[in-house]
């Protein structure tokens, strides 16, 4: 052994861990020249019979070898370690529009447009103050619907809602509700004045259905009873409102005076598009949106719910919840509502 | 309504107000315009035109070659080519000449038509915009002279005609006058009263009335007028014209004068044949039962009378008592004016509007008459009324005379008088308007008020035309129309309350967001069912039935949300999506409860899974994930199996309150027999569940369970149990054998196989024991396996599996 075949064993030594392919290659290669029997390390017993020049010398040498060849050999096995992870990641690569493209649109279910409509609208006037009555009866009977709403008998007015009538009671007794007012008197005869609610629901009139029409839809209807409440009141509540649904501060509504047997005075409401800023197809070019009824709630209804129209006065306004959804979604026709297609379903 | 405006400017003087500002007046009194319609513009170069030949055109055979002159001596005639047929050689016509614009703007240019020159276009009334009649082209009467404007020779005046809306509780503005009386404020001007020539009060009364009222509660007053001497004639040009813009057909002078009279004033009349109407007298009664009458239009009708007032109908009959007419909806056949009519009996009288109304829907007829009737004419201008007609008919019918006049019951129009109090019209309507501005808007609309009383009460004299304003609120209506609405202050409510969600609302949207995050859509299906729909879904309930419904299979109220959600499935399957999740949350109806007349109605949730996989082990998931998420102890709810209509007999369970029993809906798989009939061929899972009840079961404690920080040990236990004991029957025991150290309870294996008996299957369970205070020992494990065991094995026909 001499400093010279020191320098073949490193030598031979990196070399072999140099051409390692593998990890286990290069466990190989360890044990055959830096292992318990490898050459380099059975030269440490020949230190023995060495003089003290000579173990110094030598001895230092192959510390130095090894010193060195522990460097070479973690370096190596660093490199062959982040082979094998860079292996075994590109094994496990996946393309992640695979998903995206192969997955149906069905990775979460959807409200129907109603739903969500009617949630928008409630929250809004939750906001406002107002409590939420939306599980009304939607068979009434025709005091509810009409009578206790101050619709005399053949009064001319209730030819404007035809009624589905119900086989109960007497000809003409039962029927489906033509709209959510029955809710005021409801709503009445359960809560003491002041009255802040507002009341969504189902509605039933006996029209052939058109792109505009079904015979069942959906009305919202906002109850106000409290003291010193006017019309003018009624007028700003709606501004008021029309303004958080769109999320814009310059909507306006505009009355004209209307007739309600439960109002009075009465009024319909339009309101400006909040679809355009000159004309569109939805307000047919005019810049008005025509929305909904209101008025003053009448003395004879506060009556009916147990109201003295002496000491309060209230107001309530409603409207159309699926022409609105129609409108804001440029649905062109709502019979496509009654069909549930899945294709429309997804969409909202 | 129809209102043009030459005949409104009889009654207030438009000049020097626009069309638009007309339209915005008209809007702000609540007479909505719907439309507004200029007539007899455009007439500029179209002249008369005497049609010299027709000749065949060679290239067509739906258009002719006429040769027309447009004066007697012109020697070379014009060539038009003309679709219509209706007219001869000889006649004129109106020709629009080259150059010329037609009404709806279209030019008239010189052009060829398969081959042959047409200079020019002979004319249809309608193409005219003079009437509807575009039948053909208008032919003029013999004689009528050549190369005239045709505006000239029919009279024909520029127009606007603006189709107002007329609310139901405004019968005074069913006529131009009430509809002048509205405008003339809003313009600043003043309405022009109508005048008249003939004076009733002077016209003869004799002892033998003409007229009778036997149904007072029918009708409250009737005059009968005898005008002798009359001659059935075409009407005069501008009563033609005032019908024409009005939608109405002339038919003749004294048909005429009665429809112009109609709409001038708001008051219907009917003219009898004297001379055909018996004993030349006529009674007001109720019909009698089935009694029957042919009305004009010739149709026999049968008339009621019941105990009940709803099914009455009144009747104007002769003097031999046989009905002559249906009270103010339509007169009869016999005794109608005709061509050699020459005395007349004029009625004209005030209804009772509620028996009008219910009159004229029974019968399904609705008239000019009727609808004015119905709301409420006025009472008090029947004599002006009357006189209107013979003014108008003196025109055709110089040599008549008005023999007699007779005015029977009770309501002359007088007022009614109304207190208000100006406080109370500023709250309502939120202004600030002093007693003497109120009285001023009032006033002019004929609203006459009396001196204050004091700053703040005025008593309000109600004109006999507004029969709708009866209480101080209506005349709180009438101040705010006028002083318009546009100027009444916004104001924001002040006063309002926290508002927020009840719990049940909360639930019902947290139950819709579950479902959506399992993958449903939600729908909303209609409330109608047929009977179809019901058989097919395997129901059999009894539904509550509509009395009027659209059609069949629209007739029932629906007792399920099932049809509508299998109706969708299969539409969506038929549309290549077969697999859908869906859920509806809907009103359900069933048979009245006891004392109760409306139907029985609970909001319902249904949930059909037909998803790839999908089954009734989808649904009972879907329901727990409903149990979680609405925090409901999952021990208050307990499966019953049982065969349930419509779902599949093996794979079915009742929903019930664990204790109470109580029924809160159904899960489980629909009946494949069923889901078939309705067009699916997969498993549906299903999911019916009273909302309301739901979310009313008694839900986990708000308070935090502490859990144990020492380690846990598992334990798996196997059981072999027969088919018919529930594996949650199993799971019960076990928790209750294991309380308390027992943490959770987990069917982790079901195992059917050779290695089990038949009629039974393997049961695996996994126990996970701890307990809070220290670590658990082999002993106490041990201890607690073996109770477990020994209960189940005691508790049910389940064996530990060896």
């Amino acid at each position: 052994m001499n400093l010279d075949h020191l320098a073949t064993l490193q030598a031979n030594a990196e070399l072999a861990f140099a051409e390692a392919a593998t990890l286990d290659a290069l466990k190989a290669a360890e044990i055959a020249h830096v292992g318990k029997s490898a050459p380099l390390t059975l030269a440490n017993r020949e230190l023995g019979a060495m003089d003290d020049e000579g173990k110094r010398v030598f001895g230092a040498a192959i510390n130095a070898t090894r010193v060195s060849l522990g460097t070479v050999l973690s370096d190596r096995r660093g490199a062959l370690e982040a082979d094998a992870r860079r292996i075994a990641l590109e094994v496990d690569r996946l393309d992640l529009t695979e998903f995206r493209a192969t997955e149906s649109a069905d990775s979460h279910g959807h409200l129907h447009l109603i739903t969500r409509t009617i949630r928008d609208l409630e929250d809004i006037f939750v906001g406002m103050g107002f409590s939420v009555f939306n599980q009304g009866p939607e068979a009434e009977t025709d005091w509810e619907n009409f009578e206790a709403l101050n619709f005399p008998p053949s009064h001319p007015a209730r030819t404007m809602h035809d009624t589905f009538w119900v086989n109960l009671g007497s000809e003409e007794q039962v029927l489906m509700r033509t709209h959510t007012s029955p809710m005021q008197i409801r709503v009445m005869k359960q809560l003491a004045p002041p009255i802040y609610a507002v009341m969504p629901g189902r509605c039933y009139r006996r029209d052939t259905a058109d792109a505009r029409h079904l015979p069942v839809f959906h009305q919202i209807e906002a109850l106000v009873i409290d003291k010193g409440i006017s019309l003018g009141h009624l007028a700003g509540t709606i501004e008021t409102f029309i303004s958080a649904y769109f999320g814009r501060n310059d909507l306006k509504a505009r009355l004209r005076p209307g007739f309600f047997p439960f109002t009075e005075p009465s009024a319909e409401f339009e309101i400006t598009c909040p679809f355009c800023a000159d004309g569109c197809r939805v307000c047919s070019g005019t810049g008005w949106i025509e929305l909904g009824g209101c008025g003053m709630v009448h003395p004879n209804v506060l009556r009916n719910g147990g109201v003295d129209p002496e000491e309060w006065t209230g107001f309530a306004w409603g409207f159309g919840i699926d022409r609105l959804a129609m409108n804001r979604h440029q649905i062109d026709d709502l019979r496509v509502f009654l069909d549930n297609d899945a294709r429309l379903l997804r969409q909202f | 309504m129809l209102i043009s405006l030459s005949w409104l400017n009889e009654f207030v003087d438009t000049s020097g107000v626009s069309v638009e500002d007309l339209s915005d007046a008209f809007n702000d009194l609540g007479l909505v315009v719907e439309g507004i319609e200029v007539v007899g513009k455009g007439l500029d170069g179209i002249v008369t035109a005497q049609v010299k030949t027709i000749r065949a055109h060679p290239g067509a055979d739906k258009i002719r070659l006429v040769d027309v002159v447009i004066s007697a001596d012109q020697s070379e005639p014009l060539q038009i080519c003309c679709g219509a047929w209706n007219f001869v050689e000889g006649d004129v016509v109106p020709l629009a000449m080259l150059g010329s614009t037609m009404p709806d703007g279209l030019k008239i240019e010189r052009r060829k038509l398969r081959g042959e020159w047409s200079n020019g276009m002979l004319c249809s009334a309608w193409e005219l915009k003079l009437s509807e009649d575009h039948e053909g082209i208008l032919r003029l009467p013999e004689g009528t002279s050549l190369g005239q404007p045709i505006a000239e020779v029919l009279g024909v005046i520029a127009d606007v005609v603006f189709d107002l809306s007329v609310e139901a509780n405004r019968p005074d503005a069913m006529s131009v006058l009430g509809v002048a009386r509205d405008l003339a404020p809003k313009i600043k001007r003043s309405l022009r009263a109508p005048v008249v020539k003939t004076v009733i009060s002077e016209v003869a009364a004799p002892a033998v009335q003409t007229g009778s009222i036997t149904a007072s509660d029918l009708c409250d007053r009737l005059t009968t007028t005898v005008i002798r001497n009359v001659v059935v004639a075409p009407s005069p040009r501008w009563v033609q014209q005032r019908l024409a813009v009005s939608g109405m057909r002339a038919i003749n002078n004294l048909v005429d004068a009665s429809n112009l009279v109609m709409l001038e004033l708001g008051i219907p009349s009917h003219a009898f044949d004297l001379d055909r109407l018996a004993g030349g007298r006529i009674d007001v009664r109720w019909a009698s039962q089935n009694e029957h009458i042919t009305t004009l239009d010739g149709v026999d009708r049968v008339l009621s009378r019941s105990s009940d007032r709803e099914a009455l109908d009144g009747v104007i009959a002769d003097g031999g008592g046989v009905a002559v007419g249906i009270a103010a909806i339509m007169g009869g056949l016999t005794s109608e004016v005709e061509v050699d009519t020459a005395n007349l009996l004029l009625e004209i009288a005030h209804w009772t509007p509620m028996c009008i109304a219910r009159s004229s829907k029974r019968l399904g007829i609705r008239s000019e008459a009727s609808a004015r009737f119905e709301r409420g004419s006025d009472p008090g201008a029947i004599p002006l009324a009357v006189a209107r007609f013979v003014d108008v008919i003196r025109e055709t019918c110089p040599n008549l005379s008005v023999e007699s006049h007779h005015d029977v019951g009770p309501n002359r129009g007088a007022v009614r008088k109304v207190e208000v109090r100006a406080e109370r019209v500023n709250l309502v309507l939120g202004t600030r308007l002093a007693t003497s501005e109120m009285t001023a808007l009032l006033s002019p609309i004929g609203f006459v008020c009396s001196p204050p009383e004091g700053a703040d009460r005025f008593q309000v004299e109600i004109p006999s035309w507004r029969p709708d304003a009866t209480d101080e609120i209506n005349v709180v209506e009438e101040i705010g129309r006028h002083f318009g609405y546009r100027n009444i202050e916004r104001r924001v409510l002040t006063n309002v309350r926290v508002g927020k969600l009840t719990d049940l609302q909360k639930n019902r949207r947290l139950i819709a967001d579950v479902l959506v995050s399992n993958l449903c859509n939600e729908v909303w299906t209609a409330s109608f069912v047929g009977p179809l729909d019901l058989e097919r879904s395997g129901v059999s309930t009894e539904p509550v039935v509509l009395a009027n419904p659209m059609a069949p299979e629209e007739s029932l109220l629906r007792p399920t949300l099932v049809a509508g959600l299998l109706r969708t499935l299969g539409h969506n399957a038929s549309h290549r999506s077969p697999s859908q999740r869906i859920f509806e949350m809907g009103h359900v109806f069933g048979a009245p409860k006891p004392d109760q007349v409306v139907p029985y109605e609970r909001d319902m949730l249904g949930v059909a899974l037909a998803a790839d996989g999908d089954d009734a082990s989808t649904a009972i998931r879907c329901l727990d994930s409903l149990v979680e998420a609405l925090r409901i102890n999952p021990a208050a709810i307990e499966l019953r199996s049982k065969e349930i209509p419509g779902l599949h007999p093996t794979r079915s369970a009742r929903i019930v309150g664990s204790g109470t029993g109580f029924n809160l809906g159904s899960v489980g798989e629909v009946d494949p027999e069923v889901a078939r009939k309705w067009g699916i061929d997969r498993r549906v899972g299903l999911l019916v569940i009273d909302v309301e009840n739901l979310c009313a079961l008694p839900t986990r404690s708000e308070l935090v369970s502490v859990f144990s920080r020492f380690p846990s040990s598992d334990v798996d236990l196997a059981f072999v149990v027969p088919d018919p004991t529930p594996a949650g029957h199993i799971s019960e025991i076990l928790r209750h054998a294991g309380a308390p150290l027992l943490q959770t309870v987990q069917l982790i294996d079901v195992y059917r196989g050779d290695r089990v008996s038949t009629g039974t299957r393997g049961l695996t369970y996994r126990l996970r024991f701890a307990d809070p205070g220290r670590t658990l020992t082999d002993g106490d494990v041990a201890a607690v396996r073996h109770s477990c065991i020994g209960a189940v094995e005691e508790r049910s026909a389940a064996k530990l599996r060896s």
